[in-house]
C-alpha cells in the first residue's frame, strides 16, 4: 500500500480530528446540550398547549439544529489555525479541498450525529406524532452534513478574525434557508401522513451539490485567510 | 481594440481619468431619463383599473428590485475576475457595489411594503419574493460585514469575492425554495417579452426608469471606485502628482 496516497491522508486526518475531539469530550458535547436547552425553552416561552407544540415542533427542532451546528462551527479550524497545523495542511502535496472534506466529515460525526441521537427524544417531548419521527431522522441525516459543509466556507473565511463568530452567523445563516425550508416542511407533512419523497429528494440533491462544490471555496478561503 | 481598451482601463490612473471624463455625461443622461421616466410614470400613464394610482410605486419598486439582483451579479462576476486574474480594479468594483446593492434591496423592500399596505392590507406578508429579497439583503450585509472585519483590504476584497460567488450559486436555490414554501406575490408582468401583460403606456416609463436606475448605479459606482482607488494608492506616484496639480 502506498503510504502517501490521498485516501491515506484523508483517513489519517479524519482519525486525528476524531481523536482530538474525543480528548476534549466536554467541548464536543456542548452543541448537543445547547440543542436540548434551546428546545426546552420553547414550551416555556410559548406555553405548553399540546396542539401548539405539535404544530411548531418540526420548525423548532430544525431551527435549534441550525443554531447548534452554527455555534459548533468555529471549532472546525480554530485550534488548527492557532497552533499552525492548518498551514501545514495547506502546504501538503494533496488537494486541500479533499483534506477539508475530511475535517468537515469529522465535524459532522462529532456534532451532527449526536443531534440525530437526541432528536427523537426531543420530538417526543414536543409531542411530534410518531409517524413523523423517521422522516425527522432522515432529514437530519441528509441535512446536517450540508450545514457542516456550507458552514465550513464561512469558518474558512472568518478563521483569521478575532471576533469571527458573530460575522460567521451573518454569513452562514442566510445560506441555510433552503435546508430549513425543505427539512421542516418534510417533517411537518410526514407527521400528517402525506408522502414526502419530493422534499427528501431535494434534500439529497442539496447534499450532493454541497458535497461536490463546498470544499472548493472552503479551500480557496483558507488560502486567503492564511495569506 | 476592445481588449486593449480594457487592458488600459485596468490601470488605476487611466481608469481614474477616464471615469472622471465619463461622469458629467452619465449624470446628464441619468437626470434626463429619470425626469422622463417619472413624468411618464406619474403623469402620462393611466391609472390601473384595479389598483388606482397606488400602482405607480412600481416605477420605483420594480427597477430597484431588478437592480438588487443585477448588482449582486456584477459584484460576483467582477469579484471572480479579481480572484482569477488578480486585477485590483475589479476587486474594487466588487466591493464598492455591495453597499449600493444593499441600498437598492432595502429600497425595494420598503416600497414593496408601502405598496402592500393598501393592496394586501398589511405591511409585511411572508410572501416568497419578499422573503427572498430580505434574504438577499442579509447576503449583502454579510458581504459588507466581512469586508469591514478584515483589516488588510486586499485580503478582505478576495474573501468577499469568494463569499459573493458562493452567494450567486445559492441565490437561485434560496429563491426557488422560498417560492415553493409560500407564494402570494403578483406574477411577473414584464418578463413575457412577446406579449407583456402590462399596457404599453405603463410599460415605457418603467423601462426608462430601469435605464435611469442603471445609470445612477454606474455614477455612484464610478464615484466610489475613484475614491477607493485614491485611498488605496495614496502612496503611489500618480496620486501624488494629482494632489500637487490641485
Amino acid at each position: 500500500m502506498n503510504d502517501h496516497s490521498l485516501s491515506t491522508a484523508f483517513y489519517f486526518l479524519l482519525k486525528r480530528d476524531l481523536t482530538l475531539s474525543m480528548r476534549r469530550r466536554a467541548e464536543a458535547i456542548n452543541p448537543m446540550l445547547f440543542f436540548i436547552v434551546v428546545i426546552t425553552l420553547f414550551p416555556l416561552g410559548v406555553g405548553a398547549r399540546p396542539q401548539l407544540l405539535q404544530a411548531i415542533a418540526p420548525g423548532v427542532i430544525w431551527v435549534a439544529a441550525l443554531l447548534a451546528t452554527m455555534l459548533s462551527l468555529d471549532s472546525m479550524f480554530r485550534s488548527d489555525f492557532e497552533d499552525g497545523s492548518l498551514e501545514q495542511l495547506l502546504l501538503s502535496a494533496h488537494p486541500v479541498s479533499v483534506l477539508v472534506l475530511a475535517k468537515v466529515c469529522a465535524h459532522w460525526l462529532v456534532t451532527g450525529v449526536p443531534l440525530m441521537l437526541v432528536a427523537p427524544l426531543l420530538a417526543a417531548l414536543l409531542g411530534l406524532p410518531s409517524q413523523g419521527m423517521s422522516t425527522l431522522l432522515i432529514t437530519l441525516l441528509l441535512g446536517t452534513p450540508v450545514l457542516s459543509l456550507i458552514g465550513a466556507i464561512g469558518v474558512a473565511l472568518t478563521v483569521g478574525l478575532r471576533r469571527g463568530s458573530i460575522i460567521l452567523s451573518l454569513l452562514v445563516l442566510p445560506l441555510y434557508v433552503p435546508i430549513l425550508i425543505f427539512a421542516s416542511n418534510a417533517v411537518e407533512l410526514a407527521s400528517t401522513g402525506v408522502p414526502v419523497t419530493a422534499q427528501l429528494s431535494l434534500l439529497a440533491a442539496l447534499l450532493a451539490l454541497a458535497l461536490t462544490l463546498a470544499p472548493l471555496p472552503t479551500a480557496a478561503a483558507l488560502r486567503i485567510s492564511l495569506s | 481594440m476592445i481588449t486593449q481598451f480594457f487592458h488600459r482601463l485596468s490601470s488605476p490612473p487611466y481608469y481614474y481619468r477616464f471615469a472622471g471624463k465619463c461622469l458629467p455625461w452619465l449624470t446628464l443622461l441619468c437626470v434626463v431619463s429619470l425626469l422622463a421616466g417619472l413624468y411618464g410614470g406619474l403623469v402620462l400613464a393611466p391609472a390601473d383599473y384595479q389598483q388606482g394610482d397606488s400602482f405607480r410605486i412600481i416605477y420605483v419598486h420594480v427597477p430597484s428590485a431588478w437592480m438588487s439582483l443585477f448588482i449582486y451579479m456584477v459584484m460576483a462576476i467582477s469579484g471572480g475576475i479579481g480572484l482569477v486574474w488578480r486585477i485590483k480594479l475589479s476587486e474594487i468594483v466588487a466591493i464598492c457595489s455591495a453597499p449600493i446593492g444593499a441600498a437598492f434591496t432595502f429600497l425595494a423592500l420598503v416600497t414593496g411594503s408601502l405598496w402592500g399596505k393598501p393592496m394586501w392590507g398589511t405591511w409585511w406578508v411572508w410572501d416568497a419574493r419578499l422573503t427572498s429579497e430580505l434574504i438577499l439583503l442579509f447576503l449583502y450585509l454579510g458581504v459588507i460585514a466581512l469586508y469591514s472585519a478584515i483589516d488588510d483590504k486586499r485580503v478582505a476584497a478576495r474573501a468577499t469575492s469568494i463569499l459573493a460567488l458562493v452567494g450567486v450559486v445559492n441565490i437561485p436555490i434560496i429563491h426557488y425554495s422560498v417560492e415553493w414554501w409560500n407564494t402570494l406575490h403578483q406574477g411577473a408582468t414584464v418578463t413575457k417579452f412577446d406579449k407583456p401583460s402590462i399596457h404599453i403606456d405603463m410599460l415605457w416609463p418603467l423601462l426608462v426608469m430601469a435605464v435611469a436606475f442603471k445609470l445612477y448605479y454606474l455614477i455612484v459606482l464610478l464615484l466610489r471606485t475613484r475614491c477607493e482607488l485614491l485611498v488605496r494608492e495614496v502612496n503611489s506616484k500618480w496620486v501624488n502628482e494629482l494632489v500637487k496639480s490641485r
